[in-house]
């Protein structure tokens, strides 16, 4: 009896411990190594660093208005496209993946948290340093990076003081994104509730498994290559200087080999959360489960072999380009099985169009003309007129923002009454949908033209037969960026209140996540899930 | 944090152009062909091949994207839960799998095929009837005839420097003119042999259909024969720093007597510059020669009113080494500063030029040092 009494309190004692909910104050989110926590700080940053590289996309897009100068000069336009890219692409998009992947993960396999909760907890705290590093660079003497966000050499040797300090912080983020990437691997790896075969995961698991690798495998060559580019300024080598036995393309072939499985790290994580959506909203199993998975991984493979697509001009021998033009277009085939499947899905389907199947569907329209735009550049006869000009720069936003981006959002109003246990307002989720919409197609649209007519990308000014595209560009630009305000207001308000979210929220829902209240308590799964 | 204060007035000019625009929804001006939506056909074999490849591949992807958007777009519209529809369950046909797979693979074995012969033909620089070198600097193009003895630069014109800050649109070609024009035969092919002095920079008239890159240390080649007289324009098209779009190229394709004549203008003018540095030149003739110089060759980074624009690119007003020993001053001048933007300019100007720029930089921009520079001190300096 006492015994028994013994073990009660104890085990009530126990469970204290175990079931605490959040430290108080700020320290919460300094200290914390909780997936939810940190999946929120990722999200928070990454909209925070949207909104900035936005600001800059702001003023460029100001200079271009008309043709001439009239708000900045040459030499800082060229630091708002460097830096607008860096921004975006590690500090918006990379990040708000990675908070999905915390939140979501672990709440998709039954897991409690992540496997490696503190290097979790130190993967994002070094993302502020990084990004304050890289900011500071606008107030050093030269400016920020002015060589665009490849860091093509010689031209980026030129620079300022900016350079030691924008590869340091481009080091950070990867040394981030690779613990990152370790964590999600083990996770997935070991983590999963009996039962949870790898081939009964849900698709937004299988695509960040796969960019995880992705990562683990690319960033490394990049920091390599910017190491190799502060060698050759401060300390005599010369990798990339003819006059000393280097070659300045060989850093074009490292970069881009970092940088087009980069591309797919950018992507793969918006496919998985579509996967997810789209069923949902259709109210239909995901058709072609394993077709999927084996798409994702062919497209990873491939990822690493087309990488001298983006330099077709840099005077390759014909084999070379002939051997980068056909496994480029071989890609066009798992995306196809995808978008395909995507579509199959619907297909007979008892479609609702909630704000995310709106996103989603947005981006699988939109996503497929940028990856038309794509075949149409792997095409090397035509790539010669089309490289380097605003049709290029059409294609990587298509890809990116109607693509990553657009993903994202789908993601943040699918999973945000699971989140916050109350449901966004549908109303304003519409808005917020069809000014994006609508305002992305004017701002991006109008550059195929422009990149067609003869524009070349990466310039301050231009011939007085671009300015009529340029100025519906950037209306697009301005009616796109002010819609985003609306986004911050729609979280917010969500945040706040709204009706009560139940555990489904959705009545197509599927999957472990769902099971969970809404808003699921700090620690899910302790003890692990059955999984039919 | 460098935002410009010499704001011209063509931001409330745009501003009054947009509201015209939206009203008219119209191309503005007459003279320039505004809201072109296409690539153009151009006037060479090459031009043709790859605006065919983008037509071919344009109409590929519009018929792909009517059969994949228009089943899309059914489904939504008779697959709504508003509509009634309840949901199917299936999840997979391999049938369809297979096909979806397969038939892609075969567009792209008919997309390639073209591709391919097209491309062997781009990259064919044989058998060449003459050799043009392009040499890319920061800021301008070199051009050298190897075998007709023709060698000199081209750089924005400085009517369309002018018109930056004040009204672009009072150039008809603004940004697309040049102070010297290519000249090429048309009828006789011609391979061009690209390389660059500084950083990475690309040739690229789209008229001519190619691009590529000019890489310090390396030579590229490409190739094309112009079918048609005509003025062709382009611009730099890689990235190459702070005037990058300021870097145009206007080639000028003339009859094979008009080349010719060229030619002997050109030899003329040549052997003109060459004499011209055998006398003493007054300082007048040096201050009015030296600001054309200066105004072309220096202006862009100094400014034309010599304050430069910091850090990068030092005031010449007060200048240490413009008005400090003539010798330091020749040397920076002549061999550049290895590592920044300063080029070198003995390659780039002759010895007449050189000396009038460095007397106008002596003497003019609030410096007075009345150091004049013969352009004998030149040649013995090099």
């Amino acid at each position: 009896m006492s015994a028994a009494t013994t073990h009660d309190a104890h085990h009530g004692h126990h469970d204290d411990h175990h079931h605490h909910g959040p430290e108080p104050g700020v320290l919460r989110w300094v200290f914390t190594t909780n997936h939810k926590d940190i999946g929120t700080l990722y999200l928070v940053f990454s909209f925070l660093m949207l909104l900035f590289g936005g600001a800059l996309a702001l003023a460029i897009r100001a200079e271009l208005w008309s043709p001439g100068l009239q708000f900045v000069d040459p030499d800082f336009f060229n630091q708002l496209t460097t830096m607008h890219a860096l921004i975006m692409v590690f500090g918006a998009i990379m990040p708000a993946t990675v908070g999905f992947a915390n939140w979501m993960i672990p709440m998709m396999i039954g897991a409690p948290d992540m496997a490696l909760p503190r290097m979790n907890n130190w993967s994002f705290w070094i993302l502020p340093f990084a990004f304050a590093l890289l900011a500071a660079t606008f107030f050093m003497e030269g400016g920020a990076p002015a060589a665009g966000w490849t860091l093509y050499p010689p031209l980026v040797l030129q620079g300022g003081a900016n350079l030691p300090f924008a590869i340091f912080a481009i080091h950070l983020m990867g040394i981030s994104s690779v613990m990152g990437s370790i964590n999600i691997i083990v996770t997935i790896l070991n983590m999963r509730a009996p039962g949870m075969t790898l081939l009964k995961m849900p698709l937004f698991v299988w695509t960040w498994l796969i960019t995880a690798f992705l990562l683990v495998a690319a960033m490394p060559v990049f920091a390599g290559a910017v190491t190799m580019l502060l060698t050759d300024k401060f300390f005599g080598t010369s990798f990339f200087s003819a006059a000393g036995g280097g070659d300045p393309v060989l850093f074009q072939h490292i970069f881009w080999f970092f940088g087009h499985p980069e591309v797919y790290i950018m992507i793969l994580p918006s496919f998985g959360i579509v996967s997810q959506v789209i069923p949902t909203f259709s109210r239909k199993p995901l058709f072609g489960y394993e077709s999927m998975v084996y798409a994702t991984a062919s497209i990873a493979f491939l990822s690493f072999i087309v990488w001298a697509h983006h330099m077709f001009t840099v005077g390759m021998p014909l084999a070379g380009e002939l051997f980068f033009m056909y496994t480029t277009m071989l890609i066009a085939v798992p995306t196809g099985v995808k978008v395909f499947n995507w579509v199959a899905t619907m297909w007979r389907g008892s479609l609702s169009f909630e704000t995310p199947m709106l996103y989603a569907i947005a981006f699988v329209i939109l996503f497929t003309i940028g990856g038309f735009s794509g075949l149409m550049l792997a095409i090397v006869p035509s790539d010669f007129q089309y490289h380097d000009t605003y049709f290029v720069v059409a294609h990587f936003h298509y890809v990116l923002v109607t693509g990553a981006l657009f993903g994202i959002f789908a993601g943040v109003y699918y999973w945000l009454p699971k989140w916050t246990g109350n449901m966004y307002d549908e109303r304003l989720g519409k808005w917020h949908f069809w000014l994006s919409t609508i305002f992305v197609n004017v701002l991006f649209f109008p550059q195929h033209f422009l990149g067609l007519a003869g524009m070349p990308r990466r310039i301050p000014d231009y011939a007085v037969q671009f300015a009529d595209w340029n100025m519906v560009s950037s209306i697009g630009g301005f009616g796109f960026g002010l819609s985003q305000l609306l986004f911050a207001w729609i979280v917010l308000k969500c945040c706040r209140g709204g009706r009560r979210a139940s555990a489904e929220v959705w009545d197509g829902s599927d999957g472990l996540e769902w099971t969970v209240p809404s808003p699921p308590p700090y620690h899910t799964f302790e003890s692990p899930p059955a999984v039919r | 944090m460098a935002l410009d204060k010499r704001i011209g007035p063509g931001w409330r000019r745009g501003l009054a152009r947009a509201a015209a625009g939206l009203a008219a929804l119209a191309p503005f001006g007459a003279a320039h062909a505004a809201w072109e939506l296409n690539m153009p056909r151009g006037v060479t074999q090459i031009s043709r091949e790859a605006y065919d490849q983008h037509m071919l591949m344009l109409w590929w992807c519009v018929a792909i994207g009517v059969v994949v958007f228009g089943a899309m777009f059914y489904s939504m519209i008779r697959h709504r839960r508003a509509a009634g529809h309840a949901a199917a369950n299936f999840h997979h046909n391999t049938f369809a799998e297979i096909v979806w797979t397969v038939i892609p693979v075969l567009i792209l074995v008919l997309m390639a095929v073209p591709a391919t012969r097209a491309l062997i033909v781009m990259e064919d620089t044989s058998e060449a009837d003459m050799t043009l070198k392009v040499t890319g600097h920061q800021w301008k193009w070199r051009y050298e005839y190897l075998e007709d003895d023709v060698d000199f630069f081209s750089a924005l014109a400085p009517e369309s420097r002018e018109a930056i800050y004040e009204d672009p649109f009072s150039r008809e070609h603004y940004l697309l003119e040049v102070d010297n024009e290519v000249v090429l035969p048309v009828g006789r092919k011609v391979r061009i042999l690209l390389t660059a002095d500084d950083v990475i920079h690309a040739w690229w008239v789209p008229a001519l259909g190619m691009k590529k890159d000019a890489i310090p240390g390396f030579i590229n080649e490409l190739w094309t024969r112009i079918d048609e007289p005509g003025v062709y324009r382009g611009q730099c098209a890689e990235l190459c720093g702070k005037d990058h779009g300021y870097m145009p190229i206007v080639v000028r394709a003339v009859t094979e007597e008009e080349y010719v004549a060229w030619l002997g203008e050109r030899h003329a003018e040549q052997e003109m510059v060459a004499r011209a540095a055998e006398r003493d030149w007054s300082e007048e003739e040096l201050m009015a020669r030296g600001k054309e110089v200066y105004l072309t060759a220096c202006a862009a980074c100094h400014q034309p009113d010599g304050a430069g624009q910091l850090p990068a690119f030092p005031a010449i007003t007060g200048s240490p080494i413009a008005t400090g020993p003539l010798d330091a001053h020749l040397d920076r001048v002549m061999n550049g500063k290895p590592g920044t933007a300063m080029a070198a300019f003995a390659g780039q100007l002759s010895d007449v030029d050189l000396a009038a720029v460095l007397t106008f930089q002596r003497n003019a921009l609030g410096n007075s040092t009345g150091d004049v520079v013969q352009p004998s001190a030149i040649r013995a300096a090099r």
